[in-house]
């Protein structure tokens, strides 16, 4: 009769993007006269957020500040097509339309601004405050708002691109499987401490420590979102949630929040995550995307951990209470492991 | 919480940037701290008409008779749509990148396949309105003999669910029930290995639960198109779905999606648009379609459960020689997305990790329930549920550090895939061994010493030698067995032990084989 | 059917709307009045996205009937900004990047209100407790517990 501890680990990695490629996202980027910028997705932000790491794409690629950049997504009449925001895709090819879309946009304004200038082209820089300038000759300067009104109403240049990213759709053998699923991979590791009890077969999360490689973190605070809110989704998978708790019987489906559990914010537990970043050559300044990702780790972990706790498998999910319970009783009793 | 290891991989970086890296605040947070974040349903449109369906209560069942007089009659309905109505009835939603056959009607005519399945469609001035006139609508139903179980489908002789597949499982190629991977020749893995694991495991469905509904409205707009404000996550998918089952050109629609209130991939199937349309169509007014929350629960589609058989071989010093699987999809009674899992599920496997034989089956099977759809991880999860637990037994088997075994396998830059691809940009024995210093797990130094770029080539990186053609896997055992393989102790070998077999001769340095005997294209062709 | 008149505060003004009977206080609220804030999650209180004040007491909109709240005070999230400025919750909430697809947030603050309003100075467990109606399926409910302690230490510095 004991609340028993033990730890588990799972490693894995995650392919970006559709499967076999062929998904394909484009965007257009322009610039109102007075150098403030829009970019046009037909893309969706579920939450993941589509709109601002796209935006943080934007404004580094053009060399402007982030707060002159705004993204407007989900209308097919002004955005161009975008396959749709799933398969940890969004980052990886809506990103890599964004940053095409964007240079094609600087390259006009920076040839604007050269025209100004009376320089070339090759010899100016932006200083991501919304200046264009020589380089190593700060004074020799113009606003990114002075040069959209000399294009526009003077040269008559459109400050403004176009951007699509595909990864072209790959074959598959029939006999052999052979295939080319994915350009770039995300992968972690992550360790979970559990404390089962014995007497009842619950299981409660202590606490996880976790690694992520995600190629790069565009934006640290949106990549701490998705990995915290989707470990959290790893745990309801593992020890709560399914709408047929008998399958294959499809009987007794839960029919509203009260009967589909899920963990509340006190059956959570600290997470402990690091990030690396190895840049995968085809992502926007290397990123992956960690959207899926986040939540696969967690499971097996888990059960990998009520095995070191108290010695059974449990091999089908979700690990509820009474499947630990049984296999419990059927071992004769908890048998806790060596303590990792 | 979170903390950023710069130094590793610091030279495969730039780090010089001005705004990427910068924990900016979200361009949507200050709209969703004031409430003012827009949502489908956040758009009032005067006149606006409720639809709801009626959903089969039984699992599978033919449709003899459908009776609308009293329903038609009910106040405030102002149209009930059949499937009859419906312009092109029978679609399948990746027919859109041609790949499978239509099966799925938007209302059912003749036959239900799963319980919950939408038969008619009531649109009324409110929606009580639309429920009260839905309890009186008769059906006479010929209930059918049910399947649920993925391996009891697959069975001759099971009833057929999906007429457009009556084997019950997807068709690749055109000609196998199944998606293959052939990498080596297991039974040689298996036969010179110390050790060997098979083990079943099961996921079971899961419901996506996102806080708000799928939904959508749609509305006669000016110059004889429909706007359409929807919580969908793939815009032009879902408008190209629409004007296919409504064939109307699709500039006709005009879709505008909001944010999402949670996706998970529970909002790609286009599953209100068409009929929310369609009824705009018929009454020449607004009309709103939202799934209600016990709808969501019970019938609307679910990822999908799966059930993975694993047989390994490893060697007694830890590495996995061979590793064969055999995955049944359970996509429900249509296939939606679980054709295209499939096909992810097995480029997955056998997953990070560098096995010299891998063989693969990875079926999509159609029972009697909700169909199945993407959710997060698609294809992956479940493998990686059942991979990542059998790693864990597999260390335990050769007394092995947890940690320390996966670093043995795990896949590094050059080695070759079991799809045929030279793996790079590899990154798991860096993380594997991050978590293990936050986690305070011990790992020997050897072990914190290795890494994705080093001790690559030949023998990893190349494509071994085929295997002799052989049947498929046997059906699986019974549930009851599963735990015997695992708590059996190695059989005594009959001879002393011997020193771990040598790896494969190197094969001549070639390029990684393209050469297949066959392509074909999961694909028909190329999307239209 | 007869509709029945029902008279009462929303943030703070007085309004008055015909409801039929047997409607809901959400669909009152965003049907009739046009507050869009509270949210529509499940329909059967299970899930808190339509979490409302009556009174100072957090309150599931969707089972409650709108004709019972005559003569009383509604607050929604809709009605948390002073002018301009943002409730010290929703700073915190920002700060503490607690939304991610923001559909929970106007129930999630509203029970956050009550919580702050009644007890200037809770423990976790009581932020905790306080929340526990109100699902959400993005954030893993950490930032937002971390937002709701922030937003009551620093209510509790402005007043020191």
């Amino acid at each position: 009769m004991a609340k028993l501890r033990g730890r588990g680990m799972s490693s894995m990695n995650y392919p970006i993007g559709m499967n076999l490629g062929g998904d394909p996202s484009q965007a257009l980027v322009h610039s109102n006269p007075s150098g403030k910028f829009t970019v046009s997705l037909s893309s969706i932000d579920l939450g993941q957020g589509m709109k601002s790491v796209t935006r943080q794409i934007c404004a580094e690629t053009l060399g402007v500040p982030v707060e002159d950049v705004y993204v407007d997504t989900a209308d097919s009449d002004t955005g161009p097509h975008c396959m749709g925001s799933f398969a940890s895709r969004g980052t990886h090819r809506v990103g890599n339309a964004v940053m095409a879309a964007a240079r094609e946009a600087r390259g006009v304004m920076m040839e604007a601004a050269a025209e100004e200038l009376e320089v070339n082209v090759a010899d100016l820089e932006t200083d991501g405050r919304g200046n264009i300038h020589v380089k190593g000759a700060p004074h020799r300067s113009i606003s990114t708002k002075d040069v959209a009104i000399a294009a526009q109403f003077r040269q008559g240049r459109t400050i403004s691109g176009r951007g699509i990213f595909l990864v072209p759709l790959s074959d598959v053998d029939p006999e052999t499987g052979e295939m080319s699923p994915a350009t770039c991979y995300a992968h972690a590791c992550l360790v979970a401490e559990v404390e089962v009890d014995d007497e009842t077969g619950e299981v409660a999360m202590v606490r996880m420590d976790s690694a992520y490689e995600l190629g790069r973190a565009l934006n640290p605070r949106l990549v701490e979102q998705q990995l915290v809110g989707g470990a959290w989704m790893g745990i309801s998978h593992a020890l709560y949630e399914t709408p047929e708790p008998y399958y294959p019987d499809p009987s007794h489906g839960p029919r509203d929040f009260v009967e589909y559990l899920m963990p509340g914010p006190g059956d959570i537990c600290p997470h402990d995550i690091s990030v690396l970043e190895r840049p995968a050559p085809d992502g926007p300044f290397g990123a992956k995307g960690p959207g899926e990702m986040c939540a696969n780790p967690v499971m097996p972990a888990i059960a990998n951990a009520i095995f070191n706790a108290v010695g059974v498998r449990m091999d089908e999910l979700p690990i509820t209470p009474e499947k630990v319970l049984r296999a419990i009783k059927a071992q004769g009793g908890a048998r806790p492991q060596a303590r990792r | 919480m979170l903390e950023l290891r710069k130094d590793i991989f610091a030279d495969e970086r730039d780090d010089n940037l001005k705004e990427i890296g910068k924990p900016t605040q979200r361009q949507d947070m200050l709209g969703h701290v004031t409430a003012t974040s827009v949502y489908f349903n956040d758009h009032k449109l005067q006149g606006m008409l409720h639809l709801k369906v009626l959903r089969s209560p039984h699992s599978h069942a033919r449709i003899r008779r459908i009776d609308l007089s009293e329903a038609e009659r009910s106040p405030g309905v102002r149209r009930i749509i059949r499937g009859a109505d419906v312009p092109r009835n029978l679609n399948t939603l990746l027919s859109l990148i041609n790949f499978g056959k239509d099966d799925e009607p938007t209302l059912a005519v003749d036959k239900v396949r799963y319980k919950g399945e939408p038969i008619v469609a009531v649109v009324a001035e409110s929606q009580r309105e639309a429920f009260e006139a839905l309890a009186k609508i008769r059906v006479d139903y010929e209930p059918l003999p049910t399947v649920f179980d993925v391996e009891e489908a697959m069975k001759p002789g099971a009833p057929v669910i999906n007429e457009t597949y009556p084997k019950n499982t997807f068709t690749y190629h055109d000609i196998y029930d199944h998606q293959k991977i052939r990498f080596g020749d297991v039974e040689r893995g298996f036969a010179a290995a110390d050790h060997i694991l098979e083990q079943r495991y099961q996921m079971s469905p899961i419901e996506h639960a996102p806080t708000e509904t799928n939904g959508s409205i749609a509305a006669p707009d000016t110059n004889g198109r429909y706007v359409v404000y929807t919580s969908t996550q793939a815009l032009f998918f879902s408008l190209d779905t629409c004007a296919k089952i409504l064939d109307v050109p699709s500039n006709k629609l005009h879709f505008i999606g909001g944010t999402v209130g949670g996706g998970f991939g529970g909002k790609v199937d286009t599953v209100t648009e068409p009929l929310a349309i369609l009824g705009a169509m018929l009454t020449g007014r607004p009309v709103r379609y939202m799934i209600g929350r016990e709808e969501e629960m019970l019938y609307c589609a679910p990822r999908g459960a799966e059930r993975i058989f694993i047989k390994d071989g490893v060697s007694r010093d830890g590495r996995i020689l061979a590793r064969q699987f055999r995955c049944l999809f359970d996509s429900g009674a249509y296939t939606r997305l679980s054709s295209y899992a499939v096909v992810k599920c097995a480029a997955h496997l056998p997953g990070p990790y560098t096995i010299p034989n891998v063989y693969a089956e990875v079926y999509c099977v159609f029972t009697n329930r909700v169909p199945a759809t993407a959710m997060r991880g698609f294809g992956v999860t479940a493998v990686d549920f059942a991979i990542e637990c059998q790693m864990d037994k597999l260390a335990d088997l050769v007394g092995m550090d947890p940690m320390e075994f996966r670093l043995v396998n795990a896949y590094r830059d050059g080695d070759m895939k079991a799809h045929r691809r030279e793996a790079k940009n590899t990154a798991l024995i860096e993380c594997v061994q991050v978590a293990a210093e936050k986690a305070k797990w011990r790992i020997r130094d050897d072990f914190k010493r290795m890494s994705s770029l080093k001790d690559v080539g030949a023998p990893r990186a190349v494509v071994p030698a085929p295997a002799p053609a052989r049947e498929a896997i046997l059906v699986s055992r019974p549930a009851g067995q599963q735990r015997t393989v695992y708590d059996r102790p190695a059989p005594p070998s009959p001879e002393p032990i011997r020193p771990p077999p040598p790896p494969p001769p190197a094969q001549p340095a070639a390029a990684p084989s393209h050469g297949a005997i066959r392509f074909s294209s999961v694909f028909g062709g190329r999307r239209r | 059917m007869a509709k029945t008149p029902v008279q009462f505060r929303h943030n703070g003004r007085e309004v008055a709307i015909f409801v039929d009977g047997g409607m809901n206080l959400l669909s009152a609220l965003r049907d009739e009045i046009g507050d869009h804030s509270p949210k529509f999650g499940c329909g059967q209180g299970g899930c808190g996205a339509c979490t409302v004040l009556i009174d100072g007491e957090p309150v599931l909109s969707c089972i409650t009937l709108a004709e019972t709240v005559a003569g009383k005070s509604i607050e929604t999230a809709d009605g948390l900004k002073t002018g301009p400025e943002l409730h010290p919750l929703q700073a915190a909430f920002m700060d503490n990047f607690a939304a991610q697809c923001g559909y929970c947030t106007p129930g999630m603050l509203m029970a956050a209100k009550a919580l702050i309003d009644r007890n200037p100075d809770p423990s976790r467990v009581e932020v905790v407790d306080a929340i526990s109606g109100n699902i959400c399926r993005c954030t893993g409910y950490e930032p937002i517990i971390n937002a709701v302690l922030a937003a009551a230490a620093r209510r509790g510095e402005r007043r020191a």
